[in-house]
């Protein structure tokens, strides 16, 4: 349908706009900037908070500019008398019921609620403090988030990402009046509920009120105990997103000047998820190819199709709550974050020789629920728990802060080896697609024999931003031992987003569809837009990410997991060959069937 | 109408039996576009609270372009002081079913909820056989429309339409953003025209009686009678039906025990009305405007104690997603509490009232809008029963 065109004035200054769209939005077109708190241009219209009201021109009260469709002929003033008093008072609100502690506060510096109060100048001791007679809970009990009433100012922005963009409802409204709050069902501690931790919610959360359960003091503590040895592996995505939280505009690619910045914290080993990126590729792409074989020429039925990756644990508990029939479709892959655990207190302990017992390993991720994962009680095949201490890219900015590091002055190094090598293919595990390109250009390979059919490699109909994402490769030619794929369609699908997770999955349990291999991440973009990267993220952000990502890929000397040097090096060491009884015993893992609420 | 004087009505209740099957003859062979004038020419306005003219809502929701649509009834009845719906809804059922198909017919939908205050569930029994019997006789009557009963969960805010919308479509009852309005994006987000139990009657009325009948009645802006439930320290409380347009003090004349101060017009939510002003202030949308609840207060209460319980009963009653009347409900009960205890000097009061000034202008519905008026009206006129 055509859009018309509006015509408005915005403090007297005329304005034409696209009908539809909203006045706060015609006010930035015009570089009025007018604060907001509910409003996220990740989800919808919630027009809560009332910081955003102006005056209307005839209408008998201030309208709520970031719900106000623009109309014909509109006169809106943003700063007006009545608008600032208003704005003032709504603040002032906010605050008496708000526990200001800021100087202890993890969003000091970073907090939307703190940033308006100080431009408003508020006199915060107009009105009567509140918070004093509630009763508010701090829950700590997730590994991940910790979720803090008396910081919480009721925008509600959790809760429309918890349930339209993920399509959990972990968070909701519950009561009314001067008792409402967001709750989880029945007000059960964050780890009891179906939460998955993808920490959606706290990387839009304006204030302190949801923030990841942060082990900053421990990894110090951990690198200053010179008994131990600090062993910690970088996330692909982080080194698209960590120069946003040091003063750089985002999409800077900063890989070597973060590990420059790990070996000045003290990090005993600067060491790359990327290496067990590549190592999932193989493990997975073989998982892959033997399901193929032993459905399609076996004729084994029990083998369970389409196959679904499992490197993000968002997703992983999301499955497990709420698809708990699908389980035997995922791959049993563990993560690479929990494949590197297992192996840096084994394989890589003993070529250091180093006692296991002596190694921590820490994990910077771009996700907070890697935080949950590397607790599950089964992730320590290593004989201890695989991966000590999981930091977001966030808390890897502030120890580097902490540590007075310039990080832009920072001069480029390289990782150290082994398990620091890895391909191009390991980092675009960082865009949703990503590991889906990965696993193609390794598997077809492997299959025909030839590089995948696509200009430098470059898997253009995986890469992007839609929710669902959907392709078939012909397998040609194929080697002899693949024969029984000769002129197979390997059809493929992937999602981003959980809420894009369950559409597929509903399709999926109902037969609607029929792929071979699916790849789901847990947030939205990927792990670019993970749970512990920078804030604020919006989609504009996590483009500039992507496209850093697939340049990072593009300027790699290897483009391909099996040529890593060092993952051959690791199978003729220490493994074997891929899916071998050894790495099933450290890399693979099962699941846990959950209850649905 | 003698401005003076009060005058009783008798036609909400009136019903000879044969009221419903002469109402849906005749408008069966009326033009939809002709029941809306007539409608509109009758001046009546929404008897829920907000007082805006029925017909026109009708117009705008029959313009609509939208194979669903919808009529909703509004039995909520929430306002603290008004119990006339229920006496309504208990006496006279059909007349309010008669309304929403009338409803139906002239805006083009074929399904009408109503939507009955949970506190009321004693009458669901009842209403739901009674709507079964008429949904059979406009089946009977070629009329392609059906009515459903909704109970509601006990909240206050659920009155307010869109929280009321939200409600029926099983989500927490939260009031929306405007616009949209409900006649373009009303229940299940299709166009939906919306009324107070007390309105459909009076359509029911109108298409009985036309609507010059009506526009005999009242004044220019407040045209027709009235169902009032009237309380507190009045010798006579209970339902009546009145004609629009008397001042407070004829109404006091009538109503008052001899020794009333002031009169609170419109229920928690309205103004409250001093003894000076009796009056000069009509009842009716140019003076005080009331869904029906009138309660007396004479001069053994203590309007300090008046507008505490207002405010503790908004203060809980909020639904709590915006800000102005989440904690500015709570600000302006903990204020006055402050105030007379001697915690805050008297002139928080001026504070006080610049906050409720904000919420009038800043919230997000109705609820958090008209706090104010109570606030502002009792603050203002018993200024010393606050602080003292
Ligand atoms: C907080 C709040 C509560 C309300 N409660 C009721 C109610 O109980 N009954 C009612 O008819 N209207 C109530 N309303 C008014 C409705 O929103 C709506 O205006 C009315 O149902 C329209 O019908 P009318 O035009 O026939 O009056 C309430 C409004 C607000 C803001
Ligand atoms: S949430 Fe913001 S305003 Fe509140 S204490 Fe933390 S930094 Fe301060
Ligand atoms: S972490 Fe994710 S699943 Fe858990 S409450 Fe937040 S948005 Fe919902
Ligand atoms: S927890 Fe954060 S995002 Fe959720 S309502 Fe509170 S302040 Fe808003
Ligand atoms: S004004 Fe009050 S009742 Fe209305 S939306 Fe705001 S908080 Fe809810
Ligand atoms: S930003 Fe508009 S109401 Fe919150």
């Amino acid at each position: 349908m055509a859009k018309y065109n509006v015509n408005l004035k915005i403090n007297n200054i005329p304005i034409t706009v696209e009908e539809g769209t909203t006045v706060l939005e015609a006010a930035r077109k015009l570089n009025f900037r007018i604060p907001t708190l509910c409003q996220h241009p990740d989800l919808c219209v919630a027009g809560n908070c009332r910081v955003c009201v102006v005056e209307q021109k005839g209408a008998k009260t201030l309208v709520a500019s970031c719900a106000m469709p623009v109309s014909e002929g509109m006169e809106i003033f943003t700063n007006s008398e009545k608008v600032r008093t208003a704005r003032k008072h709504i603040i002032e609100l906010l605050l008496s019921e708000h526990n200001t502690e800021c100087t202890s506060c993890y969003k000091n510096g970073k907090c939307e609620l703190q940033s308006l109060a100080n431009e408003y100048l508020v006199n915060e001791k107009d009105f009567i403090k509140l918070v004093y007679d509630k009763k508010y809970t701090i829950d700590d009990f997730s590994p991940s988030i910790i979720k803090d009433d008396s910081k919480c100012i009721r925008c509600q922005r959790c809760v429309r990402t918890c349930t339209s963009m993920q399509y959990v409802s972990a968070l909701a409204v519950a009561y009314k009046g001067e008792h409402q709050k967001i709750s989880t069902f029945f007000e059960k501690p964050m780890n009891s509920v179906v939460c998955t931790n993808c920490g959606q919610c706290v990387n839009r959360c304006p204030t302190g009120a949801l923030v990841e359960k942060n082990y900053i003091d421990q990894v110090w503590d951990a690198i200053n105990d010179p008994e131990v040895h600090v062993v910690c592996q970088t996330a692909p995505a982080v080194r698209v997103g960590l120069g946003e939280d040091l003063g750089l505009t985002p999409g800077n690619r900063v890989t070597g000047k973060m590990v420059a910045a790990l070996k000045r914290l003290g990090f005993d080993s600067v060491l790359d998820t990327d290496f067990t990126a590549d190592l999932t590729i193989l493990e997975e792409g073989t998982e892959l190819l033997t399901r193929l074989k032993k459905a399609l020429v076996e004729k084994d039925e029990t083998i369970a199709l389409p196959m679904m990756t499992s490197c993000s644990p968002g997703w992983i508990k999301f499955i497990e709550h709420k698809f708990s029939n699908l389980l035997p479709n995922l791959s049993t892959c563990k993560s690479p974050q929990q494949m590197f655990g297992a192996l840096a207190k084994t394989f890589y302990a003993q070529k250091k020789g180093w006692r296991a017992d002596k190694v921590v390993s820490v994990s910077i991720m771009p996700c907070t629920a890697k935080k949950y994962e590397a607790n599950r009680p089964e992730m320590r095949d290593s004989g201890f728990k695989d991966v000590d201490y999981v930091l977001t890219t966030r808390e890897l900015a502030m120890m580097i802060r902490q540590a007075g590091i310039n990080f832009d002055e920072l001069p480029e190094e390289k990782y150290d080896s082994i398990m620091g090598t890895s391909s191009g293919a390991a980092v675009i595990f960082g865009a949703t697609g990503g590991v889906m390109e990965a696993a193609l250009r390794t598997a077809y390979e492997i299959v025909t024999g030839r590089e995948v059919p696509f200009k430098n490699l470059d898997i253009i109909p995986v890469r992007g931003f839609d929710g669902i994402k959907e392709t078939t490769i012909k397998l040609e030619n194929c080697k002899p031992e693949w024969g029984f794929l000769e002129g197979a369609e390997l059809k493929c699908a992937i999602a981003h987003g959980l809420a894009n997770a369950n559409k597929l999955m509903s399709a999926v349990a109902n037969g609607t569809v029929s792929y071979h291999f699916i790849e789901i991440m847990a947030c939205p973009g990927g792990c670019l837009g993970g749970g512990g990267q920078p804030i604020p993220t919006n989609e504009e952000i996590r483009r500039k990410r992507m496209e850093a990502i697939y340049e990072e890929d593009a300027n790699m000397p290897i483009r391909k997991s099996h040529e890593n040097p060092e993952i051959l090096q690791l199978y003729e060491e220490f493994l074997g060959k891929p899916n071998s009884h050894k790495a099933h015993e450290l890399l693979h893992t099962h699941y846990t069937k959950r209850k649905r609420y | 109408m003698e401005k003076n004087r009060i005058s009783k009505v008798d036609l909400i209740f009136e019903n000879d039996g044969t009221l419903v099957n002469t109402v849906l003859d005749k408008v069966k062979k009326m033009n939809p576009d002709d029941i809306i004038m007539e409608m509109i020419d009758s001046g009546l306005k929404g008897r829920g609270g907000a007082g805006f003219p029925t017909g026109l809502k009708w117009k705008f929701t029959k313009a609509e372009n939208s194979y669903d649509k919808y009529v909703v009834c509004n039995a909520d009845e929430g306002e603290p002081g008004t119990f006339k719906d229920r006496e309504i809804l208990d006496r006279v059922p059909e007349k309010v079913f008669t309304g929403m198909a009338v409803a139906g017919y002239a805006i083009g939908a074929r399904k009408g909820y109503m939507y009955l205050r949970a506190e009321y569930n004693f009458l669901l029994k009842g209403l739901i056989k009674k709507v079964e019997e008429f949904n059979k006789l406009l089946k009977d009557k070629g009329f392609d429309f059906n009515i459903e009963i909704r109970s509601g969960a006990g909240a206050y805010i659920c009155g307010e339409e869109s929280a009321l919308f939200e409600s029926i479509e099983g989500k927490r009852g939260e009031p929306r953003n405007k616009p949209p309005y409900p006649t373009v994006a009303g229940l299940f987000n299709k166009p939906t025209s919306i009324n107070n139990v007390e309105t459909l009657v009076y359509a029911t009325v109108i298409m009985k009686y036309g609507a010059e009948k009506f526009k005999e009645m009242g004044t220019k802006d407040s045209r027709g009678s009235k169902v009032f439930s009237i309380s507190g320290d009045t010798p006579n409380a209970g339902i009546y039906e009145l004609e629009l347009g008397m001042t407070v003090a004829a109404f006091v004349d009538e109503f008052g025990d001899g020794d009333t101060k002031a009169v609170q017009v419109g229920g928690a939510s309205g103004i409250c009305v001093p003894r000076k002003k009796f009056n000069d202030m009509i009842i009716g949308y140019e003076g005080v405007p009331t869904g029906g609840s009138m309660m007396l207060f004479n001069s053994s209460r203590s309007m300090y104690n008046v507008l505490k319980d207002y405010l503790e009963f908004f203060a809980e009653e909020s639904c709590g997603q915006c800000t102005p009347c989440r904690v500015g409900c709570q600000q302006l009960l903990r204020g006055i509490e402050a105030v007379k205890k001697g915690e805050k000097d008297p002139s928080y009061l001026e504070t006080l009232k610049k906050l409720a000034q904000t919420m009038k202008i800043s919230a997000k519905c109705g609820l958090g809008q008209s706090v104010a008026n109570p606030f502002i009206s009792i603050v203002d006129n018993f200024r010393e029963e606050i602080i003292y």
